[in-house]
């Protein structure tokens, strides 16, 4: 007993420093996004003197010369609207799939949880030809691209979780007058919230970090999320403005860890519910 | 109760399966006619037989990516296992702060590749200017600086996936073994591993797929530097679509490849570990 115990402050001491070195690199661009853009390439790991200081010089230029906060603007609306789209639309095409039986909802099913495996750059350059030729360019029209490309993985938890349901409620509910669609948004709705929270998570996390789907669909010239934003301060030529990246590295990071922090219960339980699909 | 159901198809399918043609099934149909002609606009494609796809597999570039991607995918796999499934069985031990150090490890995976890429190319170009090097400077040690993003981003992951599977571990099955007498490594080999089995399908299945796709990282950390030789199938797929004028054809020719490779490898990883899951 007394050596288990012992035991388990050697582990606690291991993960601390594990921990403690886990949170480190951005702890590092906290700390230059503090500086002047000369000083951050130099000596990354030096806290900022009198010298090197700038205040908040990096995160104005970030947000007034590189358009960070209007980044940050299109990046909530594409993620809200294309999640809120996602789980209301493939929720009622699960439920769909899963009571009617016959070849086609088969063959839904099929399409779905193979669209899964397909990697990204397969579709990438003719996705793109189509979203131009159908003008979905804009923010508005991507959300529909983020419903098709996103379906995949919603359609599949959702017809995994409303096998689990006993069909006796559903038909309960009809006998009592209820449409289908009355059935679905009063009865099964409310009892699909715990996978609403699962596909909403893993889908909010997929599309707030996307970078390649709206780089090569939007407008970029009008539009730009915080990937793209972050990638042309780097990519474009001239100089690097490091200050600016640091200072938008952070702003793209904390906004996360807050949300992260928040709800913290649910994206746990969300990715390990995620995780029971293959 | 299905006939119903039935009449309501264009409400409860239409929305979904619309947007699923627009974004998955038409360019993934128009992807592989592609793969088999010449074009510059689409409207003008010429259709060439094979000839694409002649000239990706003989692409040295497109070759190297492939043997660079496999290597890193293999490491990644192996080091993002083991070290989530010790932390794993270290942070369902009764020990202090167990939540808190799962919130940590877990973190990086909410910040997005693009983003983990510039944060670890400021630490790396940090350290490695004390050797005098740097990342575009040297395609092993860009395979490094990727190998320990990845591990960064990844571990905390499939940390929380092989929790959830110890906690699914029945008690009774532990205490049996226990009062048996089994050695610490005798219930780990023999009972926590078998029964752990699904748990170590999904996340090896999942870390080979993003292994082999990964995109993002790469281009932010390396992209591809020093030429092309820390470039992986993601990204030289990338490059030749929109970084090679007349080479279109040839670019979607590679992505089928790589398409299929990604699920063939799939596959066959999913089939070698499943056969080993027992029936609880």
């Amino acid at each position: 007993m007394v050596k288990e115990k012992k035991n388990h402050v050697g582990l606690s001491a291991v993960l601390s420093v594990l921990s403690i070195s886990w949170i480190l690199p951005i702890v590092v661009v906290l700390i230059n996004s503090f500086k002047n853009k000369i000083w951050i390439s130099d000596e990354p790991f030096k806290l900022p003197n009198a010298e090197t200081f700038t205040g908040l010089s990096n995160y104005i230029m970030a947000m007034k010369k590189y358009g960070f906060l209007e980044a940050v603007g299109w990046t909530v609306f594409i993620t809200v609207i294309s999640v809120v789209l996602i789980l209301i639309c493939t929720s009622m095409c699960a439920w769909y799939v899963t009571r009617v039986k016959n070849k086609i909802t088969k063959l839904i099913y099929l399409l779905c949880v193979f669209s899964m495996v397909v990697p990204f750059q397969m579709v990438m350059f003719t996705l793109s030809l189509v979203a131009n030729r159908l003008g979905l360019v804009t923010p508005w029209g991507i959300v529909i691209i983020y419903l098709g490309f996103g379906a995949g993985l919603a359609v599949f938890m959702f017809c995994g979780f409303v096998k689990s349901i006993p069909i006796e409620i559903e038909e309960a509910a009809m006998i009592d007058g209820c449409s289908p669609v009355q059935t679905f948004f009063l009865v099964v709705l409310p009892i699909m919230k715990p996978t609403y929270i699962s596909v909403g998570i893993l889908e909010t996390m997929w599309i707030w970090n996307d970078f390649l789907l709206p780089y090569l669909v939007l407008d970029v010239k009008k539009y730009k999320t915080i990937s793209i934003v972050i990638q042309y301060m780097k990519g474009s030529y001239g100089r690097v403005d490091m200050g600016a990246i640091m200072a938008s590295l952070i702003m793209a990071v904390v906004p996360v860890i807050i949300f992260y922090l928040s709800c913290q219960k649910y994206i746990i339980k969300g990715v390990a519910a995620g995780a029971v699909k293959g | 109760m299905g006939k119903n159901i039935k009449k309501y198809w264009a409400l409860f399918l239409i929305p979904t399966m619309g947007a699923f043609a627009i974004g998955f099934v038409i360019p993934f149909l128009l992807g592989i006619y592609l793969s088999f002609c010449e074009f510059r606009t689409v409207t003008d494609s010429q259709f060439v037989g094979l000839a694409n796809y002649i000239k990706a597999l003989s692409d040295t570039v497109f070759q190297h990516s492939f043997f660079y991607t496999a290597a890193f995918a293999l490491v990644t796999v192996i080091v993002i296992n083991v070290a989530a499934f010790a932390l794993a069985v270290a942070l369902t031990k009764k020990l202090r702060g167990t939540n808190i150090f799962r919130t940590i490890f877990f973190m990086p995976n909410l910040i997005g590749g693009i983003v983990l890429g510039y944060i670890w190319q400021l630490i790396f170009s940090g350290i490695l200017s004390q050797w005098n090097t740097a990342l575009n400077l040297d395609a092993g040690v860009g395979f490094v600086g990727l190998v320990i993003l990845v591990c960064w981003q990844q571990i905390g992951y499939m940390m929380i996936i092989y929790i959830a599977g110890l906690q699914s571990i029945p008690q009774e099955v532990m205490e049996a073994v226990e009062i048996d007498g089994a050695s610490a490594w005798n219930k780990l080999t023999r009972v926590t591993l078998p029964m752990m089995m699904p748990s170590i399908t999904i996340c090896t299945f999942l870390s080979v797929t993003n292994g082999f796709k990964l995109f993002d990282q790469n281009l932010a950390l390396t992209a591809g530097e020093p030429a092309k030789m820390s470039e992986m199938m993601a990204l030289n797929i990338y490059n030749t679509f929109y970084g090679r004028v007349g080479w279109e054809g040839v670019g979607q020719a590679k992505a089928v490849i790589f398409f299929i490779i990604v699920v063939g490898i799939g596959l066959i990883q999913l089939r070698s570990t499943r056969e080993r899951e027992v029936q609880q």
